[in-house]
């Protein structure tokens, strides 16, 4: 009994000893952020899965043209994959550096994995204005309703990891988040990587699937 | 008539929408799967709360209790009280599935295929076989099976007449690329009693859901034939009237609203004149008027498709998808102001503002009267 | 027990020293219990309006032909009943209990994000009173609570109403998905040692199944409200026919989240149950894993079971087939969780406070909805019950005899822990009888109702149809209702006056809430306990109580108060009412609040 209350301070002691920096005692280990984080991109699966879902449903729906057959493009879409792909590999690259290595080089990666998302948002704003050009509108067709909401949400997706990643930057080129805060930047990986993978998963089922 | 009227009373029940007392071999099947179901779903309930009740005054708390014994659990009752609800759930489980694979079948080929189309807030009924539409009032012959294959002009609704059978919903077609996609809706039955029916929309479809009402009836095969013969003419002299083509208002002979009424109406002595001159006045007010717009009649020139056909309306017992019975008054007052009666209704009235659709249509009083009369002469 | 509070500091965190009005307070506290207290005030008060609406259907349906309401009206009330009674009283009211008793169960001093639940609250409340505000605009939503298309197109409602709906449900489910994130959180990482997972008490168990169905269901019903939206205010054509849409993929959308939120709905009621039958028997649980096991395979299978909602609507006998066996089974795991509750019962020695006898009415009335539930799943047959009063009669069974049953018990449960007053017993034992009295009469003829022929949703009904004795009785059967939660909230505002103090543990039952002072102080455990049993105030006593009340911990460190998610919440509202300015830039100043909100919010200091 006593044994039982002595080990119960010492844990305590050991968690939640009153310094600023201290990782607060979780019962799992990993930090707080980490797991909210995993539910809330959990979450985010379903929201995308339903989207998806939506488009494949309704993939031989269209009453009129222009069909995704006629205007979906490959060659042009694989490079803002690929785009997207080697975003991500930035983005494990800043992490590394600001774990690792100097905090410029970590400024450098975060810069470089945010710009390669406004090149994907470029080829997105492209495709999206050829699309227009050739007739299709959110109101045109059902390919238009589907196609433009899912991709809608997923360049949102990507535009607020965007600026989630140029804040970071600034963050980290001021400072105030070293390798002892890398916590935030790994957050804002996951999130990315995420996104990353749910492009993944519409480039194969919209644009590689006929 | 006759012969409706003494069906009618034939086919009294005290609850004319109960599900108890089917008349079709459809709802006696689904009553005969319910009570099955009924019968070992009512054992646990009996069960679950004699025992409940039995364990709480067995063991409520007495003075001088001592501490009840823990007991964490015992794997040999959670076993038995798995299986057993499992053997009870197969119990109901294939029967059911069972009944859902035979109620389900293509139609036979000699079944009478009625298409439903629902519309806010009435039924349409076409009879491909006999070249017949009507509207609100299902007409079936007994003995031969009945196919009903349904679709929606607008939104959801669904088709229940509880006598007959269970509901099916009756849904908007998508449109698609070769046309329509078979999306239709299917429900089959043979009806067995002649008599008169009730039923209504089963899904909420919009303000005046509560008010679309159908009724059937089920008459011999033989007088069945003769009530087709009646409505044919209806659709060798339709001109078909495309709805989108012009707007609801303009009708081809827009009518002079100054009219002078005929004479004698609107006189004192409007009783002295005989129901034929009314009829005949009302004919010619119904036909110079916006009603063909929507409206068709068998054997008039009258051929709208947005509302409900009024071929034979004078047979009809009730008015506006049964919101009232279809008395003379009651006619009248739809004609004059058919959203006093439905919320909602798309029909205009006689007056400016208070009813939707489209333009009143500006019928005097007297107008209003000739037309009620000629339509309760259709029959 | 008041010497050691004496010693207790009140709170260890600077800015709490100086004095704060209560509202000031109230709007920038992240304390968790003081957020679940006002959810479940929110929801209660909601309870209010949503009875209030049933109460007005209820005249209206007293008579055949009845012109009490208008048509447009009816309509209204009982879209507005649904919606309120589901998203802003049954959801809210167990997060509430989640908010407060969780934490207290696994002996944590907070919720794992306690700014996010802040937020999850003041979106909940802003996002359900622009909802209800839609009534002073005469635009209240008229399309059901399940809003099927394509009658909610802009086609067939021009109105407001549905966009009231569709928008203020978008905002009520974004915080219902912070806040299930949060609880799952919480209860992965924050359980004191020792507090395994299968230690957990039963009611946590059930807040972390319900959570993961929060989260996973809520978003597809996002999905499906963004849909519609669009369709309304930008013409896309996701229902829209003659574009090729298909009102059914709506129908099914809508029941992928719908069916899970019925257990959303119901599995707090298991867990409230779970925990108010074995204090009462002083018996432990029985069958403490398999009720675990059972709750999950729910969580699971009800994923499963959606389309046994659309029956009617033509899906084809093998989809029929399908649904209706897997709805079948998930009825097993249901009827294991009765038998366990009444072999707890078995062998104790039972007190009948007013909470036990909301448990076992539940118990009771519970199963009464579950049998009507398989003789729903009977597909064939249950063409003659849907869209009857027959359903209306069966989930009312299931969520006020299975839910509000529950929810009742447990006010009078935990309410000593929340303001340490007694609830007064003899006004509590009239209550619950007048209530099982009144809802018993409402609910039970409509059964027969349904079966002889009543669809629902009818403002009105033809006195041919001879059912105006069984709707009067039903009518009546509100007014014992009514009685019976005017009688609850009467001995709520008393008992907080008058109510007997109630001590830390005055039901002398296991869990680890009852360790804490009541109401506990705001750090809850002075030392964070180690548990050893699923039973620690039953088995091991004296060391948790004295890890909860005894010598505190020298720092103890609680999160500071703070005005953003109530500023940042308002901009989430702000940002769906003006959407439906239809200015496509207007909505844009919502998400620029939002994001300064958010990025205040991350900066915002916490140490």
């Amino acid at each position: 009994m006593a044994q039982a209350a002595a080990v119960t301070t010492t844990h305590d002691h050991g968690h939640d000893g009153g310094h600023d920096h201290a990782v607060p005692y979780t019962s799992t280990g990993i930090s707080m952020w980490k797991v909210g984080f995993w539910v809330f991109l959990g979450s985010e699966t379903l929201f995308f899965g339903t989207l998806i879902s939506a488009y494949m449903v309704y993939k031989h729906e269209s009453v009129v043209g222009p069909y995704s057959s006629e205007l979906l493009d490959i060659p042009i879409t694989s490079i803002s994959t690929f785009v997207l792909l080697m975003s991500s590999l930035a983005m494990v690259l800043a992490l590394d550096a600001l774990q690792h290595q100097t905090r410029k080089k970590a400024v450098i990666y975060t810069l470089l994995t945010a710009g390669l998302g406004c090149v994907f948002l470029g080829f997105q704003a492209f495709e999206f204005t050829h699309f227009f050009h050739e007739g299709l509108t959110l109101q045109k067709n059902l390919f238009g309703s589907t196609f433009f909401v899912l991709t809608g949400f997923h360049g949102a997706h990507v535009s607020i990891g965007v600026m989630w990643l140029l804040i970071l930057a600034v963050d980290i080129m001021r400072g105030r988040t070293g390798p002892k805060e890398s916590l935030r930047l790994e957050i804002a990986g996951l999130y990315w990587h995420f996104v990353d993978i749910v492009w993944i998963a519409i480039f194969t089922l919209i644009y590689l699937i006929k | 008539m006759l012969l409706i009227q003494a069906a009618r009373a034939a086919a009294q029940v005290e609850y004319p929408q109960t599900t108890f007392q089917p008349v079709t071999e459809y709802g006696v099947l689904l009553n005969w799967l319910f009570m099955n179901t009924f019968w070992w779903t009512m054992s646990i309930l009996v069960l679950v709360v004699g025992l409940t009740l039995a364990i709480a005054i067995r063991f409520r708390e007495r003075p001088g209790d001592a501490r009840p014994k823990a007991i964490h659990g015992h794997t040999g009752l959670e076993l038995a009280w798995t299986i057993l609800p499992a053997l009870i759930v197969i119990a109901i489980t294939i029967p059911t599935v069972k009944v859902v694979l035979q109620t389900q079948q293509k139609p036979p080929a000699d079944a009478l295929t009625i298409d439903v189309i629902g519309h806010q807030w009435w039924w349409e009924f076409r009879y491909p076989e006999y070249g017949v539409v009507t509207a609100n009032q299902l007409w079936v012959p007994t003995g031969r099976p009945i196919h009903l294959s349904m679709h929606s002009a607008d939104v959801i609704h669904s088709f229940w007449i509880p006598r007959f059978g269970g509901k099916r919903d009756v849904n908007p077609v998508p449109r698609s690329r070769e046309g329509e996609r078979d999306k239709r809706n299917h429900l089959q039955f043979t009806v067995k009693d002649t008599g008169s029916f009730m039923g209504q929309c089963a899904e909420f479809c919009g303000d005046s859901h509560a008010l679309m009402m159908v009724s059937a009836m089920a008459v011999t095969p033989e007088y069945f034939k003769q009530w087709a013969a009646k409505m044919k003419p209806a659709m060798a002299q339709a001109v078909p009237v495309d709805p989108n083509a012009t707007s609801v208002v303009q009708a081809s002979n827009p009518i002079n609203l100054a009219m002078p009424a005929p004479t004698g109406i609107g006189s004192p002595v409007r009783a002295e004149i005989p129901d034929s001159v009314w009829a005949a006045e009302g004919k010619k007010i119904f036909l110079g008027a916006q009603c063909i717009a929507c409206h068709t009649i068998a054997g008039t020139s009258a051929a709208g498709v947005l509302g409900p056909s009024l071929t034979n309306f004078g047979l009809r017992p009730t008015v506006g998808a049964g919101v009232a019975s279809s008395s003379l008054e009651n006619v009248e007052r739809w004609i004059h102001h058919p959203r006093s009666m439905k919320p909602g209704a798309l029909m205009p009235g006689t007056m400016k503002g208070i009813d939707g659709g489209a333009a009143p249509t500006g019928l005097s009083d007297a107008q209003v009267h000739a037309v009620a009369r000629y339509l309760k002469s259709l029959k | 027990m008041a010497t050691i509070a004496a010693h207790v500091p009140s709170t260890s965190h600077p800015g709490a020293k100086k004095k704060k009005s209560l509202v000031w307070d109230l709007m920038t506290t992240v304390d968790h219990k003081k957020i679940g207290i006002m959810y479940g005030v929110t929801a209660l008060f909601f309870m209010l309006v949503g009875g209030l609406e049933a109460t007005l259907i209820r005249i209206q349906l007293s008579k055949p032909e009845n012109t009490f309401l208008s048509a447009e009206t009816y309509n209204s009330l009982f879209t507005m009943h649904g919606t309120t009674m589901v998203f802003m009283v049954g959801m809210p009211i167990a997060v509430a209990l989640f908010n407060y008793i969780v934490p207290l169960q696994i002996g944590a001093r907070d919720v794992a994000f306690p700014r996010l639940n802040a937020l999850s609250y003041w979106i909940f409340l802003i996002g359900a009173l622009f909802m209800n505000s839609s009534w002073f605009f005469g635009a209240a939503p008229n399309g059901g609570w399940f809003g099927y298309a394509n009658l909610t197109e802009k086609l067939y409602t021009p109105g407001l109403n549905t966009d009231f709906w569709a928008l203020g449900l978008q905002a009520l489910g974004a915080a219902s998905i912070m806040g299930a994130v949060n609880f799952i959180t919480t209860i992965i990482n924050m359980r004191c040692p020792g507090m395994k997972l299968m230690r957990m008490p039963l009611f946590t168990w059930m807040a972390f199944i319900t959570s993961f169905l929060i989260a996973t269901a809520l978003p597809v019903f996002a999905v499906a409200l963004f849909m519609i939206t669009f369709d309304r205010w930008w013409g896309t054509n996701f229902f829209q026919t003659m574009a090729g849409g298909d009102p059914m993929v709506w129908q099914h959308i809508f029941w992928m989240f719908g069916h899970p939120e019925v257990y959303i709905l119901i599995l707090p009621a298991f867990g409230i149950v779970s925990e108010i039958i074995p204090t009462f028997s002083r018996k432990p649980l029985f069958g403490y894993a398999v009720m675990v096991y059972s709750a999950s395979l729910i969580g699971l299978i009800g994923w499963g079971v959606w389309a046994h909602h659309m029956f009617a609507t033509g899906m084809g006998p093998i989809a029929d087939a399908f649904f209706t066996i897997s709805t079948m089974i998930i009825a097993i795991p249901t009827g294991v969780k009765i038998f366990n509750w009444m072999a707890t019962m078995f062998g104790g020695s039972i007190r009948f406070t007013t909470a036990m006898l909301f448990a076992v009415g539940m118990v009771i009335e519970f199963t009464i909805g579950g049998v009507s539930g398989v003789m729903h799943a009977t597909s064939p047959h249950d063409l003659q019950q849907t869209d009857t009063y027959f359903v209306v009669a069966h989930f009312h069974y299931v969520l006020i005899g299975g839910l509000i049953f529950s929810i009742f018990g447990s006010l009078y449960y935990w309410f000593p822990k929340f303001t340490g007053k007694m609830m007064n017993e003899t006004i509590g034992k009239a209550q619950f009888w007048i209530f099982v009295i009144g809802f018993n009469l409402t609910f039970m003829p409509q059964h027969w109702i349904g079966l002889l022929g009543m669809p629902r949703r009818t403002f009105t009904y033809s006195a041919e149809l001879n059912l105006g004795g069984l709707n009067m009785m039903s009518t009546v059967g509100v007014l014992f209702q009514a009685v019976s939660v005017l009688l609850l909230i009467a001995n709520i505002i008393y008992s907080l006056k008058r109510g007997a103090a109630a001590g830390p543990n005055p039901w002398g039952a296991a869990t680890l809430e009852w360790a804490t002072e009541s109401p506990p102080v705001e750090h809850n455990f002075n030392r964070l306990p180690h548990v050893h049993t699923r039973e620690p105030l039953w088995l091991e006593a004296a060391e948790i109580e004295d890890a909860a009340r005894g010598t505190p911990d020298p720092y103890i460190h609680m999160p500071p108060s703070s005005y953003w998610p109530l500023l940042t919440a308002f901009g989430v509202v702000l940002t769906v009412a003006l959407f439906m300015t239809g200015i496509w830039w207007a909505p844009l100043v919502g998400m620029t609040w939002i994001t300064i909100g958010a990025i205040n919010w991350a900066y915002e200091p916490t140490h």
